[in-house]
This record gives C-alpha cells, structure tokens and sequence, in this order.
C-alpha cells in the first residue's frame, strides 16, 4: 500500500465537506435565510452552514426546556372573559395566585434556593398564600423538580436564558413580584402541559356537578 | 476490521459461584479464623487476614476475583468499615462485598495495592476523605484536597464552609423563609480549618520527591542530563480539564509522571449524603458532564436496588435508547478529541460534535436540558417522549448517524500519520488493565472482554443482540478503535430498540417527592461510555442516604498512566491522556 492515501482520502473528505457545507448557501446569496431553511438546517435532515448568528438569530426552545421557576397566577377577566390589563404597568392583573404555599417546591429543590413565607390571617393562622417568596437565581441549577412535583401547577420553568446583569445581589435574588407571570404567558410556553390543565380542571368540574347531582 | 465474535444474546451467566455463603465457606476452609460475620450485604473479614484473603481471593482458580471494582468506607457511630468489590471477570456476576471493621481511634488497615493495584488512587482517596490508614501503601498523600488540609472531610463530624444543617430540606427555606445571601449568613473564612500550628500566611507546602517508578527499566539517552520535573496542566488546553501532570523527563522521555487531581473536587459525596435521594440525581449529571443520561441510569439502578421497584416496559426502553444515544455522541467526540491532541485541531472534532448537536436537541426536548438532563427517576422517567420523537431519533439512528460514522471511518482511521503516532504508545498489557482496575474502552482495547452489560446485564440488555469488541494491542490505537466499534454496537442495539419499544407507563406509582428507601446497601452499577460507573449506596430507612459513594471509571482509569507513559515522549503523554477520555467533573468529584 503506498503511503500517505490515508491522508489524502481524508483530506478528499473535509474537501467534500466544505463544498457541501456552502452549497445551500449559493442559493441565498445576499439574502437572509428564510425561517424554514433555517430550522431544517438545525433539524436532524440538516447539512450546510449549522451556526446561528446569536443574538441576531435564535434557536427555538422546545417545550420542555427549563431555566429558572416562574409563578403562575390567573388573571381577572373582563365581561368578555378576556384578562384585564393593568395600563400602568402593562401586565394582566393578578386574579388569584395559584400558590398554597405548601412549601414542596422548597422542600424537594436540590440547592435550597426557594424560600417561602406562609401568609397569615390577622388572627396569625397560617393561610394558604404566599407572603414572600424567593428564588435566589444563583443558586438555582434549573433541575425542573419544582415544576414537576406542584400539586397545584403553581410553579413552572421559564423558557428566557437570557438572564445577564450587572450585580447579583439584588437583581438575582427573584421576589413574588417578578416571578409571578400570568397563565397566558405559561399557555403559550406550554400548550400541551396548558391543555392537560384544563382537561384536569373540566374533569374535575365534572365530578363536582355529578356529585352535587347525586346528592340533590 | 472488527476483532469481535459474536456472543449469543440473552446469556446469564450462572452466578452461583458469587453467592457469599459458599465463598465464605471456601474462604472458612483455608484460614478458619478469617471471616468475622456472614450476612447478605457482605462477608465481614478480621482486619489482619484480610491481605491474606484478598490474596486466596484473586488466586484460587475456582473463585479467581481478579478485578476490584470498588474501594470505598463507611463511618458508623462505633467504627470504620472498609468495603471492597471484588468480581471476576472471566465469570461475570454481581461483586462480593468484603467488608473490614476499623476501630475510630487508630484506624488502619492493610494495604491491598500488592494484590489489586487498582486500590492505589482509591485507598488514597478513602485516606484523604475519611482518615483511614493503609499500612505499606506505596504512597499514602492526600489526593482530592491539598497536603496541608486539616481534617477528613467525610467523617460525619466534619462541618464544609457554609455548613447549614445535617440534612436537606433546611428548615430555613419554608414557612418562615426570609431570603438570606450564603456569604452575609457565612463569610467563607470563618469556616476554613487549618492546623492549629499553621500560618496560612508563610505556609510552604512539603516538598514532594520525585517519584520514580519503573526508572531503572527506560533506556534513555546516552547524554548525562538531569531530570527535570515539567508541570503540565493545570490550565492546559491538552489535559482536558484542570488536570496537573506532574511529569519527570530525562531529554524528552518521561520517566515518570503523576496525575494531581483535586482542582475541581467539591465533595460530591457529602453533598450527596447531605442531599435526599431523589435530591442527588441532578447532581450526578455534574459528574461526567458529557455522559448525564447514562449517569442518571446507573444513580437511579443503585437506588431502584434499595427500593425494589421495578420500571415499566416503556421506561426501560427510553432509559437504553437515552444511554445508547449518549454513548454514540460520547464516543463520536471522543474520535474527534484525540486527533486534536495528535495536532488536528477541531475540524474531526467538529465533525463528531455536530452530531452530538443533533442528539442534545433531542435530549433537550425530552428532558428540558442538552447536557444537565436529570432525567431518570426512581422507577421510571420523568416525562414521555413527545410526538415527533421517535421520528427524528429513527431517521438519526438508521441514517444519518452510521452514515456519518462511516465518513469518519474513512477520515480518521486509514490516515498513516495517525497510525504512526499511535500505535504501539501507551500499551497496557491485559494483566496489568485488570489488576489496576481499568474499566470501559481502556479494559476492553487490552482485550479483555468484559462489559457491565453483559457480566451482569441490567435493565433490558439482555435482550439485545450485540457483541463486546475488544482491541489486541492495548495501545491507543486500539483504544480509538474502541470508541469506533463501540458506536457501531451502540447503534446495533438503538436500532432494536427502537423497534421494539412498546407503549405504556414511564412510571411506577405515583410521582412522589418523598422517595421511601428502605434500610440496606446496595451498589449498583451502569456501563458508562468511560466505564464502570457505580453508586455505593448505604440506607439508615431516613430520607437521605447515609452514605453516597460513586465508583468514578474516569478517575481509576488514571492510575494507569504512569504505567503507559513511561519510556514515551511528552508529545505521545498527550495523546496517551486523550485515549483515556477522561472527564474532571467525575475524576475530582
């Protein structure tokens, strides 16, 4: 065997994998990728040019993707059962938050980075509402267990990674103001996990009407 | 090309021979006043036989418990218990426990390095972590914390900076948990212990000599030149992570070199046993970073040992496919890496990495993370796959993958420069890859057949056909080759499974935070894309574990090195320490 065809073969294959790397990309001279091109050169089809151009372009997050807890509130609604919106601050206005305070999510979080106060009555019994709760982002590992394990579907995983400051004592410590986020924000990030919530809920109204049905 | 032959499917092996009773028996019959105590968790010997019959152990043909799996103890209120794993590697099974009792005041126990060198790194390592003694241990340094260091860091009594309590959850977090920042509730220099002789400020560290084993056999140069001891690492960009060699070279040839570990050591362990069980599975992504799925495997076995709980059909499937695809991608950039240590730099790497890409989005989409997937739970998976995701894994495993595993064939293996450089470096020999307890490609590329999911097949392995391929030489070529084979019998097995995969539950029972763990110990180990990987794991029935060992293949795969590189040149050191693969996250702990 003479030697050194090893080393020309391989260099027939990066030759290859070049020209195939830019040969889509003749197609689009001085154009920008349309979407569609874009997501199938990411998809598992994919050939040709693989880099995004962060932050410019951005990969889509699958739905599963977590970083850092959020809370879920539902919002007022209006005559037409459309959530109100707060002019001021253009957020939808808090309805009731869906949070017990049961302290499970603080319970099962790995690093102990929630911490909850429980809300009390004025004659100090405990309520189950949150007064104060805390996600210290720093110390979060985004592990998604108290997301999984709520038995209320009160908390669930962001899909924003974009996270960068200038210090961390204050603005990476999150406060109920800034974690609560209202279910049309959660519907849109997770519409199979929203749509089974509402097929929970309709079950569960179900069972109450023919139960009070039963009973009268 | 592949030096394998086929092994039937669905083989146990019969396991009779490993059950305690009998080799108690047989170890009864040779020193009767050997064994102290018989119980299925173990065989508990007397502390000054036990050389002895480690020795009868490993050389006695009918038992032949030529390979230790695993070193580690445990610290109960009255005592130290050194626990061993020994198994045999022609026979297969699960390993023995031999157990030795340690009194707290002057713990030591004899050394077994002169019987299973594979001890060396993790005898040091229980010396370091729990303050057990191993008389006639060739090298008895500290070797995760530095020398200097005050204190054991795994005896129950020892409080790390920032200490909180015993156990998670903190009883601060709930109720009444007004947030706190850990370094204005613990400034870190109020809870670092040094000596009580020693002045931080002027503190020198020991002067460490110059080890030089197996000098007397390189045949160096005929110029009289000093040794030199060459520092590489920690921050190289060749040693793959903060790892140091300290390398003693005579021109260019080394002539002896010693991995300093310990840069990226955070006590995985006791943050472990501080954790509850279900707690520590995200931490296990964090051991070897690039393999999480199968990592979270082998936790989530060890523990499923405990609970006896079994996983559905469906989850056992998820699980293989997951631990298979890791492999694939594992063992692709692998290929990639070590041509970039011989010189070639990122264009193989980036072939293999693209791939890797694909497979992390599926992960991601699964799992919610690319690398840190903490996926697996206790009897199942945490979520079902979603729709779709079959489809594009199908179109990977039976396209695309192979497709580009051939290209890289091609690419890498025919080239005569990298056939040059690496074979016949770094060879270690069949013998010397068992008794140091080398595991995964290392073991295998010196031809020795043994994998973990045929010795003592787990999950659903058993039902899969698909052959061990093991290297002839046991150099780094026949390492890479490994890696090559590997991916072909990974891809062998993704295909039947995902052929096979039925529906159903992922879960048994009902998701529950409080995972109950009954009393026990178990150790339960995976076949990792880096080796054995195994979680020793001891159960007081409270919430968290009372001791979380992990049997690291990275970090006993190191020992090796000296034994490779001597009598080589510091280019080839590099490459020798790129056939390892090794991951710092799972070497420091």
């Amino acid at each position: 065997m003479s030697y050194g065809l090893g080393v020309l073969r391989g260099m027939g294959i990066t030759m290859r994998r070049v020209v195939k790397t830019y040969l889509g990309d003749f197609r689009h001279l001085g154009r920008p990728l349309d979407p569609k091109e874009f997501s199938r050169r990411q998809s598992v089809r994919g050939d040709g040019i693989i880099t995004v151009q962060y932050p410019e372009e951005k990969l889509p997050v699958p739905e599963n993707f977590r970083f850092v807890p959020f809370l879920v509130y539902e919002p007022t609604l209006d005559e037409n059962g459309k959530p109100k919106v707060d002019a001021k601050t253009g957020k939808e206005e808090i309805g009731y938050e869906r949070c017990t305070a049961c302290g499970i999510c603080a319970k099962v979080c790995p690093p102990q980075c929630i911490w909850i106060v429980r809300a009390t009555t004025p004659e100090g019994k405990p309520r189950p509402q949150a007064a104060e709760f805390y996600i210290d982002i720093d110390v979060c590992m985004n592990c998604g267990y108290c997301a999984e394990y709520c038995p209320f579907d009160a908390i669930k995983m962001d899909h924003d990674y974009q996270l960068a400051n200038y210090e961390r004592h204050v603005s990476h410590i999150y406060d109920v103001k800034m974690l609560m986020k209202s279910t049309t924000y959660h519907a849109k990030l997770h519409p199979t996990d929203w749509a089974r919530e509402q097929q929970e809920s309709k079950a569960k109204e179900a069972a109450k009407a023919k139960k009070q049905a039963v009973a009268s | 090309m592949a030096v394998t032959e086929p092994v039937a499917p669905a083989v146990v092996k019969p396991t009779t021979t490993n059950d305690p009773q009998s080799i108690a028996d047989q170890i009864k019959a040779k020193y009767p006043d050997a064994v102290e105590s018989l119980s299925a968790q173990g065989i508990v010997i007397r502390r000054d036989r036990l050389p002895d019959v480690a020795r009868f152990l490993r050389d006695s043909p009918a038992l032949s418990f030529d390979y230790l799996n695993n070193l580690t103890s445990v610290d109960y209120p009255d005592r130290f218990e050194v626990v061993y794993h020994l198994s045999s590697i022609s026979r297969g099974g699960a390993p023995i426990a031999l157990k030795v009792n340690v009194n707290r005041e002057n713990p030591t126990v004899s050394s077994l390095v002169p019987v299973y060198r594979g001890a060396d790194f993790q005898e040091r390592e229980v010396y370091d972590m729990m303050g057990i003694r191993f008389a006639g241990h060739p090298n008895l340094r500290r070797i995760l914390m530095w020398e200097g260091f005050e204190g054991y860091p795994l005896r129950k009594n020892y409080h790390e900076p920032y200490y909180e309590e015993e156990h998670k959850p903190f009883g601060t977090r709930w109720d009444q948990g007004h947030h706190v920042i850990a370094e204005d509730r613990n400034p870190w220099h109020d809870n670092v212990q040094y000596p009580p002789d020693l002045d931080a400020t002027t503190y020198k560290p020991p002067r460490d000599e110059i080890r030089t084993a197996g000098i007397e056999n390189v045949s160096v140069t005929k110029l009289r030149t000093d040794k030199i001891v060459l520092n590489i690492g920690p921050q190289h960009p060749s040693t793959h992570g903060v790892l140091r060699l300290k390398t003693t070279i005579d021109g260019e040839t080394i002539v002896a070199v010693e991995p300093v570990l310990g840069y990226l050591h955070r006590n995985h362990e006791k943050i472990g046993e501080r954790n509850t069980f279900l707690q520590n599975m995200p931490y296990t992504d964090r051991l070897d970073y690039f393999t999480s799925m199968a990592n979270n495997h082998a936790y989530a076995i060890a523990v499923e040992k405990l609970m006896g709980v079994k996983v559905p059909e469906r989850a056992e499937y998820i699980r293989v496919i997951m631990v298979e695809l890791t492999r694939v991608i594992a063992h692709m950039s692998l290929l990639g890496f070590l041509y970039n240590d011989l010189g070639a730099f990122y264009t193989p790497l980036l072939y293999g990495l693209e791939e890797r890409e694909l497979v992390l989005d599926l992960f991601e989409s699964v799992a919610g993370s690319r690398m840190m997937c903490n996926y697996m739970r206790f009897g199942g998976v945490a979520r079902d796959l979603p729709e779709g995701w079959l489809d594009r894994c199908q179109y990977l495993v039976d396209e695309r993958l192979p497709r580009v595993l051939d290209e890289m064939g091609n690419y890498l293996i025919g080239n005569e420069v990298f056939r040059a450089r690496t074979k016949n470096v770094g060879i270690l020999p069949r013998d010397l890859a068992i008794n140091y307890s080398t595991a995964g490609p290392v073991l295998r590329g010196s031809g020795v057949k043994y994998d973990v999911r045929r010795a003592e097949p787990y999950s659903i392995y058993d039902r899969f056909d698909f052959d061990i391929p093991v290297g002839t030489n046991g150099d780094v070529y026949d390492r890479f080759m490994m890696r090559f084979w590997e991916t072909q019998q990974s891809l062998r097995i993704l295909k039947q499974a995902l052929k096979q995969i039925p529906a159903g539950e992922i879960m048994t029972g009902k998701k529950n935070y409080q995972v109950r763990v009954p009393k026990g110990e178990a150790y339960g180990r995976g076949e990792n894309p880096k080796g054995e990987l195994g979680f020793y794991l001891v159960s007081d029935g409270s919430p968290n574990p009372y001791r979380y060992h992990v049997r690291a293949p990275s970090f006993i795969n190191l020992g090796t090195l000296n034994e490779m590189a001597v009598g080589h040149k510091i280019a080839d050191l590099i490459v020798i320490l790129g056939s390892y693969d090794v991951v710092m996250g799972e070497v420091d702990r």
